[in-house]
């Protein structure tokens, strides 16, 4: 059944190439025979419909090449399909937080409480949070007052995904929710052995 | 010449559209950072994530981030013996103020901090139909807010869900690397702030930069690496359950 139809579909293919082919060659003749220009003055008896559609279609032109150059921004293009610009428009935001650098150069003291314990590898803003405006401006704009039993807590709150070589304390056991500060000091937080005599429990 | 009114109808619109070429000038790049210097990327240390989300509030501070939307994240994996393909995974707040005590429970339990990839082949840019969004030279894929229509498609295309829609300006957003940070010299705000240097910002393009070494040292996966997006967020000690 299948091969059938498809036997018929092949014959039909062919006598339609052999139509269109042989239509093709007429026309050819007809325009031959007739001859185009020269011999027949009428062909451009009406040229100025032609002339005018053309320049109807070149103010076109030219008013979207002046418009498109007026509302596609400068940049665009210079680095691919996208404003240029904005590259160093993103880039000239100003910054939030400051960066360790810049508060080691002022807060010396706490750099050297720090050096001595585990605590030297934390930037600063990492507790203290965004701090540029204070840099720029240290004497208005002051930093707040942590809380230590909530900002200890973020890092050493035990959980079981933290890696086990973490110092890491289930608060609730460890202080009943006192704060840290009370017997650690955050820049250098080991307590040492004269302190806990002082101070009292761990 | 006499100003006549046909005259003026033509010279108004003229003058304001020289007036605009005249205030649009040209625009100042950071100085001293060439684009072509650069290939940035960023390397994630699984084992050294506590969760402490210092990262999340970091980035949200930096970055003006609304409340309830995040640019990175952290997430905690929770799996239980060899369901591989079945883990648990948390993100309260997206551990913006770490994660609540968890005692062992079985199981693998890690921290995951994700971000956006920074693709070289990234999709979001692809499906964008204004080039609003683009990778720099410098391999940073960033948002232009005063192109975007925020019509939403890249935020169905991103595979790694780092996209939204600022509910504010209603343009797309996403991590930018801290552009505004990197080219001046700086590290990016997550970085800084990260206390175990379980983030690092990494320039591929620098023979200097330690994340060569690591990278010939480490066991380093991309997430969804079969999606061939060119993700340059580099995971050591990822585990395969992870998505």
């Amino acid at each position: 059944m299948s091969n059938i139809t498809a036997s018929c579909d092949i014959h039909h293919r062919f006598r339609e190439a052999y139509l269109v082919s042989k239509y093709i060659a007429q026309f050819g003749a007809q325009i031959r025979a007739e001859g185009i220009g020269a011999e027949n003055p009428d062909l451009f008896k009406d040229i100025e419909h032609l002339i005018r559609l053309a320049v109807v279609i070149a103010v076109a032109l030219v008013a979207f090449v002046l418009l498109r150059a007026a509302v596609v921004p400068h940049s665009f293009g210079q680095y691919g399909h996208y404003r240029g610009a904005a590259i160093s428009e993103i880039a000239s935001r100003p910054v939030a937080l400051a960066g360790h650098a810049t508060c080691e150069g002022c807060h010396t003291d706490i750099v050297d409480q720090k050096k001595l314990g585990k605590h030297v590898v934390v930037a600063c803003e990492a507790c203290h949070g965004a701090l540029a405006k204070h840099a720029d401006d240290p004497a208005s704009v002051q930093p707040k007052k942590l809380d230590t039993a909530v900002v200890c807590s973020r890092c050493h709150e035990a959980n079981s995904a933290k890696p086990k070589d973490f110092p890491q304390v289930a608060t609730a056991d460890h202080s009943g929710g006192i704060a840290c500060d009370t017997c650690h000091q955050p820049h250098r937080p080991k307590i040492e052995a004269a302190k806990i005599e002082t101070e009292g429990k761990k | 010449m006499d100003i006549t009114r046909r005259r003026l109808l033509v010279l108004l619109p003229a003058a304001a559209v020289a007036w605009k070429f005249v205030l649009a000038g040209t625009p100042e790049a950071a100085p001293n950072y060439k684009l072509t210097e650069h290939w940035w990327g960023m390397l994630i240390d699984i084992p050294k994530c506590i969760g402490c989300g210092s990262c999340v509030r970091a980035c949200a501070e930096e970055n003006d981030v609304p409340e309830g939307y995040y640019r990175t994240w952290i997430e905690r994996y929770h799996v239980t013996d060899w369901k591989i393909e079945r883990p648990e995974v948390e993100s309260p707040d997206g551990g913006k103020q770490g994660f609540p005590p968890h005692a062992d429970d079985g199981g693998k339990n890690f921290f995951v901090p994700k971000l956006c990839n920074h693709c070289a082949e990234s999709p979001c840019t692809q499906v964008c139909p204004v080039g609003a969004t683009f990778v720099t030279p410098d391999g940073v894929v960033l948002v232009d807010k005063s192109y975007c229509l925020g019509c939403r498609y890249c935020v169905q295309a991103c595979p790694y869900g780092c996209r939204f829609i600022n509910p504010k300006t209603k343009t797309a957003e996403k991590c930018s690397l801290c552009y505004h940070r990197i080219t001046k010299g700086l590290t990016t705000a997550c970085c800084e702030v990260c206390p175990t240097g379980a983030r690092q910002l990494a320039d591929l393009k620098n023979p200097k930069d330690p994340i060569h070494e690591f990278l010939k040292a480490h066991t380093v996966q991309v997430l969804k690496p079969h999606m061939a997006t060119g993700a340059k967020v580099f995971y050591n000690g990822m585990d395969g359950s992870v998505r």
